[in-house]
């Protein structure tokens, strides 16, 4: 009796195969019923993302942005490509992506920049909007946020949190945004704990959830009881959740993947952006330029801070973010040392946009250097 | 278990088309199946990857593109996997390739695209053929197993292109990023129209053909065969062995390592940090589903970038990219596990050794 049960056994093997290409056939049908009737006025945006959009972190910020987009514009199709690495298949990414009629593409990593500044000439009706850059042209825009500002802030409560006084910073690439976010965290530490430092190791990558929890971990080994990051991913939060030891996250609100360790995470809200950006694209009042905008445009904000943190360091943190968004004053404010103790910013001065973009340094309380020039 | 494995007395050439088509289609219902429990109608989802990949002037293009560095890691890994020596390392010498191929570009960028070209395929290939010189002699020398040492020098090779992208060799005008300066015009391939399609694919062809013609028609090619068959029967045949592994090994390194030069001097136009997404690991899959044979390669190579290029492209189908990455393995894991079936068939137990 063996033999005719296996007999069975491969026939509806069969039978569930062909079901399910039958099931497909109907899904099928059942789109393109369901697809919107007034197909000649939808708009067609492309997203390309270096990593998934579940990393939780910078992508997903991205994807909820892309979302919200959907949700608001109802003319509005959005498709996008995730994991796209940051060298010959950004260019394929982005040509595709054009080819399947997209009028807006928004390229969310600063490593694409050189491919859209490539591939945009070959689609002037396209307008491409690279995040994080400085490369344009008469179809490209660019686009980001002052992270910085809500970083300084974090800054505020890593200070007063520390015990060792030792923070551990896991950083991506040694590339100005990542500077600009250490020095300015660590401006936020030594405001309310000047004898604190800022440990910081590179991973080179933007996401590699092995090696971002690698490199926290080598931090936590070494002394440090507050972990914050410069990744895409919850890695290094949840290493820091592991050991028993504080974490800042960043780029998406990380407090759900480490609920012990996390303290609050800078973040990006894209969504107002992106309805603004397509807005303008399709009423044809879009021009090539370059948006940065800080906390009191909302596109940046300090994720709720957990209820670890007393009260007055909240109340700080408040003050300070009341003070930014009214321009009361900036992050950097001088006078700023470097590393060796040199005044960079002299009392009085403030450091200009420009300075900004291209900042090479670090500030006073780093522990930690920029590969050689 | 009511059958069993009997070698087959000849694999005719029905039995070679037929088995690997059954293991597509086999691999193309499992996928169908994981696509349906995510929600996705399997024959859209196909319909979109193939039509990506094969069914546009731009899709195939890409296709190509990805298709070069896999033809010529491909030709280089299966010279050595010939000979039985197992030179994993393609990875590393593809890197070792582009970087002494960037070093040129960068030194001598004001040089003639006539000379500048050729000083760069030649400067790659002894540099891929010196890393590849490595495992061999130690393979010759001293026994020391190919397969790890060619392995671990890939990170070695990674490494130091990351060393030299973020140290001496980064471009001043990059902000820190990982990237050398862009090459010159006459550093640059020429490409085909407006693809990215670049002349790599014809070396690549030609090297094939070359390929063919010497393991099928020289005396060396021959040797080569001889030794991977038995290496007693090519020792006692008076055949230098210790010669020839060093020999395969620097030739197999020197054409892994012209997917480097042509990569760098051909689509990014500059070393970079993660310059080659594996293409050393996946020639192995290639070189192997070639059976060895520089002329299958070929169009198993077009057809691998046809399944990278299709994998990435129906994300705008929704499908996320994890789930493409499976369907690509399933295709191989069916593909590798039914080369079984080309040496071996299924045959029924008798009834009494299944009853009894």
């Amino acid at each position: 009796m063996k033999r005719p049960t296996r007999k069975n056994l491969a026939l509806m093997l069969l039978l569930v195969f062909m079901l399910t290409v039958v099931a497909g056939c109907a899904d099928k049908k059942e789109e393109s019923q369901t697809a919107p009737p007034a197909a000649g006025q939808e708009l067609l945006v492309g997203f390309i993302y270096v990593g998934p959009p579940g990393d939780a972190g910078w992508t997903y910020a991205h994807d909820q942005g892309r979302k919200y987009l959907e949700e608001k514009l109802p003319y509005v199709k959005t498709i996008f490509q995730e994991s796209v690495s940051e060298g010959a298949d950004a260019e394929r990414a982005l040509n595709e992506l054009a080819q399947k009629g997209c009028k807006v593409i928004f390229a969310t990593s600063y490593g694409f920049m050189d491919s859209v500044i490539q591939v945009a000439p070959k689609y002037p009706d396209v307008v491409f909007m690279h995040c994080s850059g400085y490369k344009r042209d008469a179809n490209v825009g660019t686009y980001f946020g002052r992270d910085y500002q809500p970083r300084y802030l974090s800054g505020l409560v890593a200070g007063k949190m520390t015990k060792s006084n030792e923070i551990g910073y896991v950083a991506a690439y040694p590339i100005p945004e990542v500077i600009r976010c250490i020095n300015a965290f660590t401006v936020g530490v030594r405001e309310v704990n000047p004898s604190a430092t800022v440990k910081v190791v590179w991973t080179n990558t933007w996401y590699d959830p092995a090696k971002e929890k690698q490199a926290a971990l080598s931090l936590i080994e070494d002394g440090c009881d507050l972990i914050t990051q410069h990744q895409d991913s919850y890695a290094a939060q949840q290493a820091a959740e592991e050991k028993g030891v504080l974490a800042i996250g960043c780029d998406s609100d990380m407090h759900p993947f480490a609920p012990n360790a996390n303290l609050t995470s800078p973040i990006f809200n894209w969504g107002d952006y992106y309805v603004r950006t397509v807005e303008q694209v399709k009423n044809g009042t879009w021009k090539s330029g370059d948006y940065w905008g800080g906390l009191e445009d909302g596109i940046v904000a300090l994720a709720p801070i957990s209820d670890k943190v007393p009260a007055d360091v909240k109340q700080n943190v408040a003050a300070q973010e009341t003070g930014l968004k009214e321009k009361k004053f900036d992050v950097f404010k001088g006078p700023v040392k470097d590393q060796q103790g040199n005044i960079k910013i002299e009392a009085g001065q403030t450091m200009s946009d420009q300075d900004m973009l291209a900042l090479n340094w670090f500030v006073e309380g780093v522990v930690g250097t920029i590969p050689a020039q | 278990m009511p059958f069993h494995l009997v070698r087959r007395q000849e694999s005719g050439m029905g039995i070679r088309i037929m088995v690997p088509l059954f293991s597509v289609l086999l691999s193309l219902l499992a996928g169908a199946v994981l696509l349906w429990l995510y929600g996705h109608s399997p024959l859209i989802v196909y319909e979109s990857m193939l039509k990506s990949a094969f069914g546009s002037y731009y899709g195939f293009s890409e296709t190509l593109v990805k298709a070069i560095p896999l033809m010529l890691a491909a030709l280089g890994i299966s010279l050595a996997f010939r000979m039985k020596l197992w030179n994993i390392g393609a990875e590393g010498q593809i890197y070792m390739g582009a970087f002494a191929a960037s070093g040129v570009a960068l030194a001598w960028g004001q040089w003639s695209a006539w000379v500048l070209l050729p000083a760069m395929i030649l400067a790659g290939m002894l540099a891929g053929a010196l890393w590849a010189y490595i495992p061999g002699v130690l393979r010759a020398s001293l026994q020391v197993n190919e397969t790890l040492s060619s392995l671990l020098l890939n990170y070695v090779a990674i490494l130091w292109v990351d060393y030299l992208v973020l140290g001496p060799w980064k471009d001043p005008k990059g902000l820190n990023f990982p990237l050398t300066p862009r090459f010159t015009e006459n550093a640059t391939l020429p490409t085909w129209g407006d693809s990215r399609v670049h002349l790599g694919l014809l070396a690549a062809l030609l090297l094939a053909v070359i390929l063919w013609v010497i393991m099928r028609r020289s005396r060396w090619g021959y040797e080569i065969r001889v030794i991977g068959e038995s290496w007693d029967a090519a020792r006692y045949a008076g055949m230098n062995i210790s010669r020839n592994i060093v020999l395969v090994m620097a030739l197999s390194g020197a054409l892994a390592a012209l997917a480097g030069v042509f990569e760098v001097a051909g689509i990014t136009h500059r070393l970079q940090h993660g310059l080659s997404p594996g293409y050393g690991y996946s020639a192995i899959i290639v070189a192997w589903l070639g059976r060895l044979n520089p002329l299958a390669i070929v169009p198993v190579a077009v057809l691998f970038g046809g399944m990278l290029v299709g994998g990435y492209s129906i994300q705008t189908e929704g499908v996320p990219v994890s789930i493409a990455l499976i369907l690509q393995g399933l295709v191989l894991f069916f593909l590798l596990g039914g080369e079984v079936f080309l040496s071996h068939r299924l045959a029924r137990n008798d009834k009494s050794e299944v009853e009894g």
